[in-house]
């Protein structure tokens, strides 16, 4: 009896275990490829910021803390005050949209704030991307977006205010209504 | 027009005096009499090359301020010859550029709303079922140059070289969700690179599950690392940079992203201040390809007019070449078999009078929609939308012969 008792009991725990290594290692139901992603790694490749905030990380910063960074960081490229280039301008083309000469710039054309954010973090600055820390990230968006008059120098960004900024091209897209070119012929 | 062909290629390579004197040198030899070679010919060789008396190349301007990681280079349209571009000269357009990846350790990873996140490895994705299919991919912002009412560029390559065609082999990307189990109320997916700018696009589900693949063939060997090595996004018809290179990871979700790329770039610009945003197909286009800018007609010589015609939206049923400006259109032949949004070759045999003309080509596809001229898009959409130009290009020939651009007014 406390033979049998053992044996249901060893085997109770080698199923658990069993269980617990097909989770582990888990395979594609039709093909059996592929395993199961540990937490830490979707951590690391999940970077992706949307308009709702999703994916920002903790961290903060003002536009006066960005400007140091961005002197270090950004100017070479985009210039003094993000409008000299040589890369591409970050300020300015404010109501040029419309016109035959029409500036796109973070504030005369970008649609989200977070987009902006999403943007330093994965990939800037070009030639060292993933190096800013979240508290430069943050700290960059803000004077970006200072230098566009959409935030002040001492408004803090952070998880909770940075998907709550306005961006004034916000309402500024549509949506593709080709073939637009009446040329149907039979 | 062999003269010209050769200054006008001379012209890509921006080569100078030096190599002219050689090609002069060249010629003098070449005048000798053929002489077969008498002697044993080279060994077999593990891995081939062309021969090393063809030179065309793919073109890049060297002498901007776009860094070249993040520049495009530009496929010889007037070199290559019926459907298929060679691998080594199919288009690129990176933005950050080309990441050198190991196979053995790269991974695809899909996860968001699914029952089962799973991580593939390449050798996994090539043991599932696969499919090939022959696809063109253009940039959004081929031909771009030409919004304006026509640019000084004068050659086939320069203007609409960012333009190519494959054999792409893979697995349907509807494949590898149903091995995760999406979310009744999953609706886009986000594919993203694994190249320095992590760069990524937001695709709707309904084009993820009709035809989107995940390649890691091209042409019947692995992809090329400019084209995604090794594994990339596949979606016939789209704008190019919708299909992502060096692919490791599928994002299921229910709104885009909104990604850099997808929002102040990529969204075409209107006369009113609005902007369009997903403009994901690529609509029906043409061009000739021979005799194009660059080139010198002999009169009364023959001289088969070609080119490739292609739609994001289906297949190619008809092109039509004028070669008196837009007075008199004829019907090209098109080379069978006609696949669905792929690059599709038309001929037409052609003799010039010698008097100055206009030639281009209009194609239709089968959705009933003919491209249009350059200038009823701009009458729609001005001048700043830069992406998604499929107007027709017109090919200006001057009574000596000499072929330029004849989209400028």
């Amino acid at each position: 009896m406390a033979t049998a008792r053992r044996r249901f009991t060893i085997a109770a725990s080698v199923l658990a275990g069993l269980i617990a290594a097909r989770a582990l290692h888990a395979q594609s139901p039709a093909f059996g490829v592929g395993h199961t992603p540990s937490p830490e790694q979707l951590k690391q490749i999940d970077i992706d910021v949307t308009p709702d905030g999703k994916g920002l990380v903790p961290g903060r910063g003002t536009a006066a803390t960005g400007k140091d960074v961005y002197t270090r960081r950004c100017e070479t490229c985009h210039g003094p005050t993000g409008k000299e280039g040589p890369q591409e301008a970050l300020s300015g083309g404010k109501g040029s949209l419309a016109t035959p000469k029409p500036q796109k710039s973070v504030g005369s054309y970008w649609p989200y704030a977070t987009t902006l954010w999403d943007y330093i973090n994965r990939a800037m600055p070009f030639d060292h991307p993933s190096t800013l820390t979240p508290d430069e990230v943050y700290s960059a968006t803000a004077y970006v977006l200072f230098l566009n008059g959409i935030v002040g120098e001492q408004d803090v960004l952070d998880e909770k205010t940075l998907p709550k900024v306005q961006m004034p091209n916000r309402n500024g897209f549509v949506a593709d209504p080709r073939p637009d070119v009446p040329l149907k012929r039979k | 027009m062999q003269n010209a062909r050769s200054r006008s290629r001379r012209r890509f390579l921006g080569l100078g005096a030096a190599w002219s004197a050689a090609l002069v040198a060249c010629r003098g030899k070449s005048a000798a009499p053929p002489v077969e070679p008498k002697a044993l010919g080279a060994a077999v060789s593990p891995y081939g090359s062309r021969s090393k008396f063809e030179k065309t190349a793919r073109f890049f301007n060297q002498n901007t301020k776009v860094p070249l990681e993040e520049a495009s280079s530009r496929t010889p349209l007037h070199d290559t010859y019926g459907i298929i571009t060679p691998s080594s000269l199919h288009f690129e357009r990176h933005h950050s550029g080309v990441p050198e990846i190991d196979p053995s350790i790269h991974t695809l990873t899909i996860h968001g709303l699914v029952d089962r996140p799973l991580v593939f490895g390449v050798d996994e994705l090539k043991r599932l079922p696969s499919v090939s299919r022959i696809h063109f991919l253009e940039c959004s912002g081929n031909s771009g140059g030409e919004w304006r009412g026509g640019s000084t560029e004068s050659d086939v390559q320069r203007i609409h070289g960012l333009t190519s065609c494959s054999e792409w082999t893979g697995v349907p990307v509807a494949t590898l969700l149903h091995e995760c189990g999406v979310h009744p109320d999953a609706t886009w997916v986000l594919a993203e690179g694994a190249d320095a700018s992590k760069h990524d696009r937001s695709i709707p589900m309904s084009k993820i599950m009709d035809d989107a693949m995940v390649a890691y063939g091209q042409n019947g060997e692995p992809l090329r690392p400019e084209q995604g090595y090794p594994l990339r996004l596949l979606l016939p018809g789209w704008e190019g940079n919708a299909n992502v290179k060096w692919l490791r990871r599928l994002k299921v979700m229910r709104e885009p992203a909104m990604s850099r790329e997808e929002t102040s770039k990529y969204t075409d610009l209107m006369p009113d201040g609005t902007a369009r945003q997903f403009t994901f197909h690529l609509e029906a286009k043409s061009i000739i390809t021979r005799p194009s800018g660059g080139d010198t007609l002999v009169p009364g010589a023959f001289c088969e007019v070609t080119g490739i015609a292609w739609t994001g939206r289906g297949t190619i049923v008809s092109v039509e070449v004028t070669t008196d400006g837009g007075a008199t259109w004829h019907q090209a032949e098109l080379q069978k078999p006609v696949l669905r949004i792929a690059h599709t070759r038309f001929r037409f045999p052609w003799k010039w009078d010698g008097k100055d003309t206009l030639i281009a080509s209009r194609c239709t596809d089968d959705t009933g929609y003919t491209q249009p001229p350059l200038p009823e898009l701009i009458k729609v959409r001005g001048m700043n939308s830069q992406y998604h130009n499929n107007g027709i290009q017109a090919w200006k020939v001057a009574s000596d012969g000499t072929i330029t651009n004849g989209n400028r007014a």
